[in-house]
């Protein structure tokens, strides 16, 4: 009963994105779409989340923000890449700021690709990272932690 | 012995029934946004989840001061559902309250602490109404003690209609529904990230909502004692009433939206005033 | 024994002047406190295995009458002095009308022989353990704060002999004050009490200090004017002068007038703005004169006539003044982020409750009232004590700058914590009071009274809500501070605070053998006023606020926990102090409490507050004069 993907909350972090995937990941939430169904709330605060879903590529202001959310959430945890700059950093990819996907910082589990990323396939994504999160938690409690 | 089993079916059976409700309401309110909404024991899976993450704080104290929270909480509505005083009762439970602004205020973090402050101020505007409703229920019964009132020949709502409503207008406050849900809420997406639960992951998190239900069912029992009296049907329609005011509370949820602190504070003790004021005076006039 | 009681203290009083040496009158200030302490144990105690009747003592005593006379000339030139020296009329007018007006009492009426002028019972007895106990404690705490005081306050004139004379007097003042039957003799111990005040708030002798101890004495000396009223007229028309005959004769005018006294001196609406102006005074006199004991005199009074007060007009006005000045002084508390003014308005929002209880004059409101004296006497003086200890380590005593008090100087902390927790928090003695209150005045049918305490408790539980949050705010401070706080203090501070958590213990035997005996003698009856299980029950409570923390903190630790930092959207700067600005530089966190000074500062409230309740007392007093007349 206590799987993680049972009740995934979700934190979402727009890093340098234009906008575009960040209204998508909006759309999951309104009753089209409705990903309350797999019990995922989209909560403002790393201390609760589980999934970590990120739009837009990482430039040098983000860097370290990333990497202290990431930080602030509990084990077990999974990063999701939505849209094609979290995964590579897209047409920005060349510009003098940025860094690159979100890769390139914190590690990252699952990649949706788009531009932008559709509802349904950032749906099946996070669904996808539901999985990882499931075994993650089965090696957290084979470390016995 | 009646007492001992309805403490003992409080203590166990609140957590049950309260994330029954919460899954109840989440639903409710999905369907009243055209949505299909989590299963209904989803509040039951989130508990599970949140014990199983790792421990993580930002200090040490926050999660013993959550424990006292959900304690004192505990004995608060162990007394009621024990037949003892209401005022002691109500007052137990702001002091829990008083554990969980603590816990958010206990370290410097700028949202939890936000929070905490909002919560006192939620506290001050529902406190002059819960005294009134202890002081009307003392006026129609000449007792303070919750065992008293249930044994009484009619129910005490013919009594205090006005104390009900004002009591219903001011829970929205304990159920933490909006338009009242200042210092935290249960959607996502606040000004304040999470208020008061900002700094609150895991475990911590899992024992404030288990306290949470505790004083949910802890309220709906004072709502219970407005219907209440001695014949046995008393208590079927008690109970749908409750279930009644439930929903009301949840379809006032999903129609407002949240207020400023000001209006908040100003139309509670407004209702206070003329609603339950009005009604104690008439009482104190006619009994 | 009770010679003793008024004599010592005045006698150690008389020694400080001769004393330059601090310590040397460090010596002297202990052994006093320890002297008083000790007389009134043994009188208590002899008292008691004597069979605690009530004592009617000293029906002879020409000369001492006399005596006071003199005294009474002597407080007034004092008064005209000052008056003369700093250029105010008002106290000076006050002062000679109400000392002729004496006068001319005494030497022209013939009163009834050999009647007791002084009275020992129960209500006298809890006086003395409230003077004696935390009146010589505050003088121990005294040396040590006097010594941080003029260290921190160089530009002030090192005046301690003075301080500590007019501390010792007071205490003396005090004894003979509870002590007293006739009311001639209470008045001459109220008028030095309030000359007292004046001169202590004074002691600073800066402006502001000048004028507040103006404000202070010329408030006080219009009670004590109400007080001359009332023992000229019932001495004119009953021919007598003891206070139990103003209970038993009932006659209004005597009685609004002595109304008028305790509403002054206990700093009621609206004349509570002399106690706001007396925190200018070093913190030992806050705590004892303007917290503890001397304010407690205008309610001492007032519970002393109060039976008289059940049902007439002089009641109704009375608990009406005492309930509104109950929640407006605790709304205004709110908007105050100076540690001494909110114990200010808590003090004078707290003697609103009880001079509301007292004005009802119905059993249960007096028992609440009294337990409501005890514990706010020890509480209030441990906070003011503890306000002062961190002004003279933090230099400050703004509430914001107590952020995470418990972190930089954990012991001061969790002494107020403690004082904090006993104002307001359930099971603490301060709520079972009004508890009681609160249906006693449901019983009264006093509507007003109840919504007062409605709004007023949710206004309480505010304020000290938000203190308390700030002292155990867990922050790693900016700079560490040494805690200067001497052991004289703390012996004084831990001492009320252990007082504090045995009275809450011992709950149910304070209320069987001190308050049910006190109610007794006021009102010839007493009925349980709150039955035993609730007592009990309070008892549990108690218990398991203190064992659950505690167990819970065993509990809790023993799972492991990573520490990470607060959440501040992911751009915290190290600890957890810092943060990037949109600058990309390191930014400073400051939080700050609320205080809603928009909307319950004193700014906006204090005036309509005040002419609402003096609309009162003169309608009041219009009646009564009225009816009298006619």
């Amino acid at each position: 009963m206590n799987k993680v993907s049972k009740s995934p909350w979700l934190l979402h972090y727009d890093a340098s994105s234009c906008n575009g995937c960040d209204i998508e990941v909006l759309d999951c939430l309104t009753p089209k779409y409705d990903i309350e169904r797999f019990g995922i709330i989209n909560t403002g605060d790393p201390f609760q989340a589980d999934i970590l879903l990120i739009t837009g590529g990482v430039n040098s202001q983000t860097e370290s923000v990333v990497k202290q959310l990431y930080s602030q959430m509990p084990e077990p945890k999974v990063v999701v890449a939505v849209g094609i700059c979290a995964c590579t950093g897209g047409i920005f990819k060349e510009c003098y700021n940025i860094k690159g996907g979100i890769d390139t910082v914190i590690p990252v589990d699952v990649y949706v690709p788009g531009c932008a990323a559709r509802p349904e396939s950032i749906i099946d994504g996070v669904v996808k990272a539901l999985k990882v999160l499931d075994e993650k938690q089965a090696a957290m409690k084979k470390d016995g932690r | 012995m009646r007492q001992v089993i309805f403490v003992f079916a409080y203590l166990i059976l609140a957590p049950f029934v309260g994330a029954l409700l919460d899954g109840i309401d989440r639903i409710i309110s999905a369907r009243m946004q055209r949505r299909k909404g989590p299963s209904i024991l989803q509040p039951f899976y989130d508990l599970g989840k949140l014990f199983s993450k790792e421990m993580i704080a930002v200090n040490n104290v926050q999660l013993l001061l959550n424990l006292s929270y959900l304690v004192i909480l505990m004995i608060a509505g162990c007394m009621l559902f024990a037949g003892a005083d209401l005022l002691m009762v109500l007052f137990i439970l702001s002091t829990a309250d008083m554990f969980l602004i603590m816990a958010a205020s206990s370290d410097s973090s700028p949202f939890a602490n936000m929070g905490a402050s909002r919560e006192m101020l939620q506290m001050m505007a529902y406190e002059p109404l819960t005294l009134l409703v202890a002081v009307g229920f003392y006026l129609t019964t000449g007792s303070f003690q919750v065992s008293d009132f249930i044994t009484r020949e009619y129910s005490a709502v013919i009594w205090m209609p006005g104390l009900l409503f004002g009591f219903m207008f001011t829970t929205a406050i304990k159920f933490r529904k909006s338009p009242f849900d200042l210092s935290t809420s249960h959607h996502a997406h606040q000004e304040m990230v999470k208020g008061i639960t900002t700094e609150m992951s895991g475990t911590t998190l899992a024992i404030m909502n288990i306290a949470e239900y505790y004083e949910m069912v802890l309220l709906l029992g004072i709502f219970f004692l407005f219907f209440v009296n001695s014949t046995w049907w008393s208590w079927i329609v008690a109970f749908v009433i409750c279930a009644v005011i439930f929903f009301m509370e949840t379809l006032w949820d999903n129609v407002s939206a949240r207020v400023k602190w000001k209006t908040l504070l100003y139309s509670c003790w407004v209702v206070t005033l003329v609603a339950g004021g009005v009604n104690i005076l008439i009482l104190m006039l006619i009994m | 024994m009770i010679p003793f009681l008024i004599g010592i203290p005045a006698v150690f009083a008389l020694i400080f002047p001769f004393v330059r040496d601090q310590k040397a009158r460090g010596i002297i200030v202990y052994t006093g406190a320890g002297v008083i302490m000790l007389t009134t144990v043994v009188f208590i105690v002899r008292w008691i295995t004597d069979g605690a009747r009530v004592l009617m003592l000293y029906p002879e005593t020409e000369l001492v009458d006399h005596l006071m006379s003199v005294g009474d000339v002597v407080l007034m030139c004092l008064i005209i002095y000052m008056g003369v020296k700093y250029r105010r009329i008002v106290p000076i007018l006050l002062s000679a009308a109400q000392t002729a007006l004496l006068l001319y009492t005494e030497f022209t009426t013939e009163l009834a022989e050999r009647q007791p002028h002084m009275m020992v019972d129960w209500f006298t007895v809890l006086m003395f353990i409230i003077i004696a106990f935390i009146g010589g404690f505050i003088c121990i705490y005294t040396v040590g704060y006097m010594k941080g005081y003029h260290s921190h306050h160089k530009e002030v004139q090192d005046r301690q002999p003075f301080f500590f004379s007019m501390l010792f007097l007071f205490l003396s003042a005090m004894f003979g004050l509870v002590l007293s039957q006739n009311m001639i003799w209470m008045y001459f111990f109220w008028e030095i009490t309030s000359v007292i005040s004046f001169l202590m708030i004074g002691y600073t002798r800066s402006e502001e200090a000048v004028n507040n101890s103006f404000c202070a004495l010329w408030m006080n000396l219009l009670g004590g004017l109400g007080f001359a009223v009332a023992i000229a007229w019932m001495a004119k028309v009953n021919g007598t002068v003891q206070l139990l005959d103003i209970v038993s004769v009932g006659a209004m005018l005597p009685l609004i007038c002595l109304a008028l006294a305790g509403l002054t001196k206990s700093a009621q609406l609206p004349f509570s703005t002399w106690l706001l102006g007396a925190m200018v005074a070093p913190t030992p006199s806050s705590a004892l004169l303007h917290s503890a004991t001397m304010v407690k005199a205008g309610v001492y009074l007032l519970l002393r006539i109060s039976p008289a007060f059940q049902g007439n007009l002089v009641g109704i006005l009375v608990s009406s003044i005492g309930g509104f000045t109950f929640i407006m002084a605790s709304m205004m508390a709110i908007a105050q982020n100076d540690g001494k003014k909110v114990l200010a308005f808590s003090t004078i929002s707290n003697l609103g409750l009880i001079v509301g209880c007292a004005g009802i004059g119905a059993e249960e409101t007096v028992w609440a009232a009294v337990f409501l004296m005890i514990f706010h006497s020890v509480s209030k003086s441990m906070l003011f004590q503890a306000v002062g200890a961190t002004e003279n380590t933090l230099g400050s005593r703004d509430i914001e700058d107590m952020h995470g008090l418990i972190i930089r100087v954990p012991k001061l902390a969790y002494i107020m914590g403690i004082g904090i927790a006993g104002m307001y928090l359930a099971p603490f003695g301060m709520l079972i009071s009004k508890w009681v209150a609160l249906k006693a005045f449901v019983d009264s049918g006093n509507f007003i009274l109840v919504l007062c305490i409605a709004y007023g408790s949710a206004s309480t539980m505010f304020y000290w809500t938000k203190w308390l949050a700030k002292l155990l705010c867990y922050h790693i401070p900016r700079e560490s501070v040494k805690d200067v706080t001497r052991k004289d203090e703390y012996v004084s501070m831990i001492f009320h605070a252990a007082t504090m958590l045995l009275l809450c213990l011992l709950l149910p035997l304070v209320a069987i053998w001190v308050v049910n005996p006190i109610v007794q003698e006021l009102f010839g009856n007493a009925k349980d006023v709150i039955s035993m299980s609730v007592l009990t029950t309070m008892a549990i409570m108690l218990v398991s606020i203190f064992i659950v923390p505690a167990v819970m903190f065993f509990i809790s630790r023993r799972s492991h926990r990573e520490l990470v930092p607060i959440y501040m959207n992911g751009i915290n700067e190290g600890d957890n102090r810092f943060f990037t600005n949109s600058f990309g530089e390191k930014e400073h966190l400051y939080l700050s409490n609320w205080y809603l000074r928009f909307e319950f500062g004193r700014r906006h409230l204090r005036i309509p507050s005040i002419i609402i309740a003096a609309a009162a007392l003169v309608l009041g007093f219009c009646i009564v004069i009225g009816g009298a007349v006619v």
